[in-house]
């Protein structure tokens, strides 16, 4: 393995990371507006909070597959190709999260209004879930042939470790969710959103626990990297406790930095696991490297020089464009008052 | 026409048609309408008037509903390569990837942050900061069209690469090589053009709708002028562009290039052009012609003299270089759908012609100072129907682009046949083609609503951005300042 793809194999994991500290509030949000949300005027607070934003957050999932085509094609084929019909679903959920935004704000009946909320907040929830579910059953390692095809069969993306990644995936990006609204809002809202959070932070701790103990059972984490794998689950065990504590003592930023860490923990701990492979086998047999999956030193070469002069000037504008809109939202009623 | 028979590759072909087809809607008019909103908020910036302010966000928010589902199909374009072309990923990683992550990279956050910046930020910022803010936009949905054509172009002309011996896959020499690309500057332009023209056309054409209701006369004659200079400008453009284009096409794709203009045996030095033929592509003939000399050598050549080699020698040309290879070992012979090149050029063609007619009149009877437009309501109907043909017009040129490739996926490295998934089923390519069906035909009925709906509302209600669901409260307040207040 030579740097530059060891140097590709981390980007990509930041890229993902990126991705799922920013959907991830976004995929909470979505799921807020019908779960969470009780009244159209709150629904209307809840979704401008990420109006300007949504779109930006996933062209990083479109950077990441972008990257990962262009650095990792035979991961990119192998893994996309695989996993066919979980990415179909994932691809009509983001377009039903997508558009419903745009389209409910102009729909003229309740109903239509309330339809496009909920496609919303359904959506979200699949998205994140499916999302969660892909990865975890990923790490179990699948039926790969020698070209690096997965022939999997059902099981192989629906089993209860790869349902459980999906619920703690898609509640961790409901709790960072409401950990946004805190940052986002004020009044009757905020105070809301944070009791809720205190509620279901014992609930994923007990998920996270489950995981673990899946996780001890169907991968080969802890025997290849104990040491690593460990270090990385108290990691993300300190997060979701900081989180929590955040909701007690009214620290909105603490909770939400510490939840978006903690999804990125999730992120690196599948990455930490996955290394020096891309792909895992069933029984590690047919597994892809990193050495074997990667570009020509040219085009990653080539593609280092390019991200690291186009990648710092879009964190100044992408950043200053949250920083334009860092102000809390209150719901019209509550200003009148 | 389409070999859609219920089998991996052909399911994967219509597949790849559709999604591309149906994203391919709303990008040229996303990029086309970006520059158009673009222009109009730069023209209130400079001349003060409050027309164009409001003509800027009248039709910026038509733009949000179609970046909106432009953003969402887009995805389906960059997984769908890996889902579903997992041996073209393999075989082209190492060169189709790079453009598509600088996309990403370069264009993409460029694009979605400032569009969000520009629409909930009216009158926060100063207007020539605003205004810069649609600009960014706008360059940054070229530059998402630049890398995507630079992968597309070297699928139609391979450069700046070697095939590895040992892994038979491509592999980068040179990323300069890859963007001085021929084909790249002669596709680009064109399909830019083609973005100008459609969004031009889609202004033009509402407007006219709704002067025939004699609604808001000021407002959409002024939207109608915009409109038809840009529609006009873009129509001249994409002549030109067509013609370099096409004419570069002699050399480097002759098979193509002899379908679009029907041609099985080789021309005459007498240059006979058909505008109408009919075809036995079986038996690779043409069974009859309406024979116009001298034409096919002007559009071809710019002079009176030369010939072009039919489909026939072509195929011979090609079976002799291709034959034996180990990438055209499985090619039986290089016919395209001639039909459909054929009728697809002349759809561009001809529609070029209308476009450029319309323009031209439209102006004329628009003019200041008199009444002539609306008189002349013959003339709005037409136009309002016109709305509609640069979606065909567009379709057509990608028919064109694509199927003259046949039936190669990467020109003369790649056959289709050879890039499909292994581990595709037909059952699970039904089940996708019929859901993403279902879901394109209901988005698109949403969005030709929607639009309608606010074009019919009128510029005066519109007023608003954002996502707030009570609209007509909002008027000329800045949305966002609206719901927003410091919590001290």
């Amino acid at each position: 393995m030579t740097n530059l793809q060891l140097l590709w194999f981390l980007l990509i994991g930041v890229l993902f990371s990126g991705f799922f500290f920013l959907e991830g509030f976004d995929f909470g949000i979505g799921m807020s507006i019908r779960f969470f949300a009780k009244n159209r005027d709150e629904r209307d607070v809840v979704i401008q909070t990420i109006g300007p934003h949504w779109d930006g957050n996933e062209v990083w999932l479109i950077t990441a597959g972008g990257a990962m085509f262009a650095s990792f094609p035979m991961w990119y084929a192998s893994l996309f190709s695989g996993y066919y019909i979980v990415l179909f679903l994932i691809l009509v959920a983001l377009i039903f999260r997508g558009v419903s935004f745009e389209f409910r704000a102009n729909m003229q009946t309740e109903n239509w209004r309330n339809f496009w909320e909920w496609t919303a907040s359904i959506s979200s929830f699949c998205a994140a879930f499916l999302f969660g579910m892909m990865f975890t059953s990923m790490i179990q390692g699948v039926p790969l042939d020698a070209q690096g095809n997965i022939y999997g069969k059902f099981t192989t993306y629906v089993n209860w470790f790869s349902l459980v990644g999906g619920v703690a995936v898609s509640l961790l990006c409901f709790i960072h969710g409401l950990n946004f609204l805190r940052l986002k809002t004020s009044g009757g809202l905020r105070k809301r959103a944070e009791s809720w959070s205190k509620l279901l932070y014992p609930v994923l701790l007990a998920g996270e626990v489950v995981f673990v103990i899946l996780l001890y059972l169907t991968t080969d984490f802890f025997d290849r990297k104990p040491v690593s794998t460990w270090g990385i689950l108290i990691a993300l065990v300190i997060f979701t406790l900081i989180a929590w504590w955040g909701a007690s003592a009214s620290h909105d930023w603490a909770s939400f930095l510490a939840s978006g860490l903690s999804l990125i923990s999730v992120v690196v701990l599948i990455f930490n696991g996955l290394f020096p492979r891309v792909m895992i086998g069933q029984n590690n047999v047919n597994s892809i490297l990193i050495k074997n999956a990667s570009s020509t030193p040219y085009t990653l070469h080539l593609m280092t020089i390019i991200t690291f002069s186009i990648l710092p000037i879009v964190l100044v504008y992408f950043i200053w464009s949250y920083w334009i809109f860092y102000k809390r939202l209150r719901s019209p009623k509550q200003t009148a008052s | 026409m389409l070999n859609v028979g219920l089998s991996v590759l052909g399911l994967s072909r219509f597949q790849f048609a559709m999604t591309t087809v149906f994203h391919f809607f709303f990008v040229p008019f996303s990029i086309g309408l970006a520059f158009i909103v673009a222009i109009m908020e730069t023209v209130y910036v400079v001349k003060k008037d409050e027309t164009y302010k409001n003509m800027a966000k009248f039709w910026g928010k038509i733009f949000l509903f179609s970046f909106a589902v432009g953003v969402v199909t887009g995805i389906i374009q960059e997984f769908q390569f890996g889902m579903n072309w997992s041996e073209y990923s393999r075989f082209m990683g190492d060169i189709f990837g790079a453009p598509l992550a600088i996309e990403a990279l370069a264009a993409f956050f460029m694009e979605s942050t400032f569009i969000g910046l520009w629409m909930f930020t009216w009158d926060r910022f100063n207007k020539v900061v605003h205004c810069l803010f649609i600009w960014l936009t706008a360059f940054g949905s070229t530059l998402s069209a630049l890398w995507i054509l630079a992968a597309n172009s070297f699928m139609q002309n391979p450069v700046g690469y070697v095939i590895n011996s040992q892994t038979h896959r491509v592999n980068m020499t040179s990323f300069s090589a890859v963007v001085t690309n021929r084909q790249l500057w002669n596709e680009f332009p064109h399909v830019i053009f083609g973005a100008f023209l459609t969004a031009a056309f889609v202004v033009a054409g509402s407007s006219a709708w709704r002067l025939l209701k004699k609604d808001h006369e000021h407002f959409y004659r002024k939207s109608l002028k915009v409109g038809l200079i840009v529609g006009l400008c873009a129509c001249l453009g994409s002549v030109w562009s067509g013609d370099t284009q096409t004419r570069y096409l002699i050399n480097s794709q002759p098979m193509k290039f002899a379908a679009m203009e029907g041609l099985y045996k080789n021309s005459t030095n007498k240059g006979n052009w058909a505008p109408i033929a009919g075809f036995d592509t079986k038996n690779h003939q043409t069974k009859w012609s309406v024979d116009i000399p001298y034409v096919l050598n002007i559009l071809s050549y710019h002079k009176l003299s030369g010939t072009i080699k039919g489909q026939n020698q072509v195929n011979k040309e090609l079976k002799a270089k291709y034959d034996g290879t180990t990438q055209g070992r499985k090619i039986k012979d290089y016919y395209v759908p001639t039909r459909t090149l054929f009728w697809s050029f002349r759809i561009m063609a001809v529609s070029a012609g209308l476009f450029g007619l319309l323009a031209i009149i439209g102006l004329w009877l628009n003019r200041e100072k008199s009444n002539a437009i609306m008189r002349q309501r013959w003339f709005l109907y037409v136009m309002g129907i016109c709305l509609w043909l640069p979606f065909i017009v567009n379709t057509a040129g990608w028919f064109v682009t694509e199927f003259g490739r046949y039936p190669w996926v990467v020109y003369g490295l790649l056959t289709i046949a050879d890039a499909v998934s292994p581990t595709s089923t037909v059952v699970g390519l039904l089940f996708t083609n019929i859901v993403y069906f279902l879901i394109f035909a209901s988005l698109g009925a949403v969005m030709v609503i929607l639009s309608h709906r606010v074009l019919k509302a009128g510029p005066d209600s519109v007023l608003t951005d954002g996502y707030s669901s009570k609209p007509e409260k909002s008027s000329d307040v800045d949305p966002y300042e609206m719901g927003a207040a410091h919590n001290d």
